[in-house]
């Protein structure tokens, strides 16, 4: 059975014992840029209301996953994936499944804040607006300033919120599109290197709010660096060239990796 | 002739000079290159620049002077009665210039022989003038080329900064060649300025910009009926917008829609496919546009308009306005192209990843984030289409009708100033000037658009650099 092959290659525990609290199951998943091979029989389950964390050297794949999650690989030509990825047990690939409703339900957060040239009020109703969410003006302010408040935004903000998005400092835009991504109230929130272009202050206040948002949503955050890996989640993927190397609690990974390739990683002999 | 072989020789002065310089700074260092302050080229350009370029400004200056000079010079030598009318009084501007031009025929040997021997006697001095200038002129050069590379061969040492000064003088140059183009510009204004002040002198300004009858013909004789001449260009001006505004309601709508599909829905085999073609549109004369308006499009409105009872021109400004939008869509389509391309992906992305579809994000996102720079395209399509000559030469009337009806036939702005300067004209009448005038206001208002447009799309750029 190739499946079990493919698990077996992965080591810790990329699958958990306790299905209830899958919130994303990937199953030989395997991604194609024309001819490249990016992702490479991937199986691994994602915990509700947890943070994994993706980490790997650059080019592993682990950006070309997270966005295969909310199918956001889609919007490139050439890009091919094949095996399943569930999402409360629906695969999202399903020819069933309609790509606008997959994307309010599984949010994204970008490497670099990408504010639209919009107000900071109207940045945040725009994902409400388009889905419709709100019925009056009243429940739309009422859904900006929940989500601005939720992204800790609120109070650097409540006084300026017709002014553009993109005048906000690097730190604070990110903020504003993580409130942008909540605003729409997904239940899954993918981040990828959120904190690449900020600096240690914004980078620590991304992470408490991390922290925070994981009450209510499942995360998954990829990043560079292992100590934010180590911070902020729970269970930590490590991926190597397209492969899925090992997968476990964060603790058991940065403490006692199995695999030979991610001990090397994280103790920085390579990557 | 001569004149081009003293060319040659300096040419050649000038390429000796470059080997010589170029030789010495490499003896002066024992073939060490490494110890001089620049590569031995640039002392041999050193050289060469010295050699050539002043015996060059002084051949040019000496050409530019040496026909006043000469000529102010021969009318003093000339028998003074040459010079005086059969009355006894100094002879006329006029009779001058010819006198100066029949010399200078006999001179360059083009007339064989007049009728007045002083004359031809005249002339023949003028041509014993002309040699000894050259003769002159062609040592002075040789000497200054001679005397330049001499000097700055004596000048080129191991640390000397050829490279330092050869680009100096090649600053020098290229700051002259973008003087030219301003110099141009400000010359075509001011000759504007001028004429059209010599309008106003005799038309009211106020009567121009605000008359509402315009007919330019002007009487010759005094008892010409019905030609009194009138010059309020009000029919003019909107006649040109009447016809730009139908371009621009083609134009735009096309353009826009084109550009969006290429730039965001096309897959990229048809893109490099239909974008040249598209592009090829503005690569067609305009003349070519113009007979498609005349023959073709205005001819297919008139037999249409018939089917519904409609009487259109065949000269309408429909037509006109028509063929002028279909000529402007590539320049709405490809700026649109442009700054919709430039609008980061990452705006997308961050849409799509909020669930938006792609309309929703290319109406919501895409496109007021290009919208400063779609207004600055089209603005530019604007004043392109006012200052357009040629297709409403062909397909817009000649007479001024002051009508908002695109059925009937107006006239244009650039339709006028053809008209008024076409065949034989005296250069004086206020018609001929009213030419001017109408060119002026056409400048200022493509100039105010051209500049807000300009104005607009750098400030888009810069919201994203």
């Amino acid at each position: 059975m190739p499946e079990a092959m493919e698990t077996q290659m992965t080591a810790g525990t990329p699958l958990l014992s306790d299905t209830s609290a899958v919130k994303v199951a990937a199953r030989d998943v395997n991604v194609f840029y024309g001819e490249k091979h990016a992702i490479k029989g991937v199986n691994l389950d994602i915990k509700q209301n947890e943070v994994t964390a993706f980490i790997g050297p650059s080019g592993c794949g682990k950006s070309t996953f997270l966005r295969s999650i909310n199918r956001m690989n889609d919007t490139i030509d050439i890009c091919r994936v094949t095996g399943s990825i569930a999402l409360d047990g629906g695969n999202v690939y399903d020819r069933s499944i309609d790509v606008v409703q997959l994307r309010a339900r599984v949010g994204m957060v970008f490497q670099k804040p990408n504010p639209f040239p919009k107000s900071i009020y109207e940045n945040v109703a725009y994902g409400p607006r388009i889905h419709g969410l709100c019925r009056h003006k009243d429940e739309l302010d009422e859904v900006v300033m929940g989500s601005l408040e939720r992204a800790g935004l609120l109070n650097e903000v409540k006084d300026r919120l017709d002014q553009p998005g993109t005048g906000l400092s690097g730190g604070q835009q990110q903020r504003l599109c993580i409130a942008r991504a909540i605003a729409v109230n997904p239940e899954v929130i993918l981040m990828d290197e959120p904190c690449s272009a900020l600096d240690p202050i914004a980078t620590a206040k991304i992470e408490e709010l991390i922290d925070e948002l994981r009450e209510n949503f499942t995360i998954v955050i990829v990043t560079h660096s292992m100590q934010q890996a180590a911070r902020v989640s729970q269970r930590t993927a490590f991926f190597h060239l397209g492969t899925l190397i090992e997968c476990s609690d964060t603790e058991q990974v940065f403490t006692n990796p199995i695999h030979k390739l991610t001990q090397g990683y994280i103790t920085g002999r390579f990557g | 002739m001569q004149v081009l072989i003293l060319f040659l020789v300096l040419a050649v002065l000038t390429v000796i000079g470059f080997r010589l310089g170029r030789s010495r700074s490499v003896k002066l260092v024992g073939g060490d290159v490494a110890r001089l302050h620049s590569l031995p080229g640039y002392y041999g350009f050193y050289v060469a620049l010295w050699c050539g370029i002043p015996a060059l400004l002084l051949v040019l200056a000496w050409v530019s002077l040496e026909g006043p000079v000469l000529t102010r010079l021969i009318l003093s030598a000339v028998s003074p009665e040459l010079l005086l009318d059969p009355n006894g009084g100094p002879i006329s501007q006029a009779h001058l210039n010819l006198l100066v031009n029949d010399l200078r025929n006999i001179a360059s040997g083009t007339v064989a022989s007049t009728a007045n021997p002083l004359v031809q006697a005249a002339g023949l001095q003028l041509a014993s003038y002309r040699e000894i200038s050259f003769g002159a002129m062609t040592v002075v050069a040789l000497a200054l080329a001679l005397g330049g590379a001499g000097l700055a061969l004596r000048w080129v040492h191991a640390d000397f900064r050829a490279r330092n000064s050869v680009e100096k003088v090649i600053k020098t140059f290229m700051v002259l060649c973008s003087l030219m183009a301003i110099l141009t510009t400000v010359g075509i204004i001011l000759s504007l300025l001028f004429e059209s002040y010599r309008f106003f002198a005799r038309v009211p300004m106020t009567e121009f910009l605000f008359g509402l009858q315009w007919s330019p013909q002007m009487a010759m004789r005094a008892d010409q009926v019905g030609s009194s001449g009138a010059f309020g260009a009000v029919p003019l001006f909107a006649g040109t917008l009447l016809i730009s505004l139908i371009a621009m309601i083609v134009a735009v709508p096309v353009g826009l829609l084109a550009a969006i599909y290429m730039a965001e829905y096309a897959p990229r085999k048809v893109r490099s496919i239909v974008k040249p073609l598209l592009e090829i549109l503005a690569g067609i004369p305009t003349v070519v546009y113009g007979f498609f308006a005349a023959l073709t499009v205005a001819p297919f409105f008139r037999d249409s308009g018939q089917l519904f009872g409609l009487n259109i021109s065949s000269e309408s400004a429909l037509a006109a306005g028509v063929v002028m939008g279909i000529m402007i869509i590539p320049y709405v389509s490809s700026i649109t192209d442009d700054v919709v391309t430039a609008v980061p992906n990452a705006m997308r992305e961050g849409s799509y990843g909020l669930g938006a579809t792609k309309s929703e994000t290319i109406r919501r996102v895409v496109f007021p984030a290009a919208l400063p720079g779609i207004v600055g395209g089209v603005l530019l399509a604007v004043s392109r289409a006012i200052g357009e000559t040629m297709i409403v030469v062909m397909a817009a009337g000649l007479s001024a009708n002051l009508t908002a009806n695109p059925f009937e036939a107006v006239t244009t702005v650039t339709v006028q100033v053809v008209t008024l300067l076409v065949g034989d004209q005296e250069f004086d009448s206020p018609k001929t000037l009213a030419a001017f005038a109408l060119g002026l206001v056409l400048f200022v208002v493509t100039l105010a658009l051209n500049i807000v447009a300009l104005h607009v799309v750098r400030k888009y750029r810069e919201q994203y650099e």
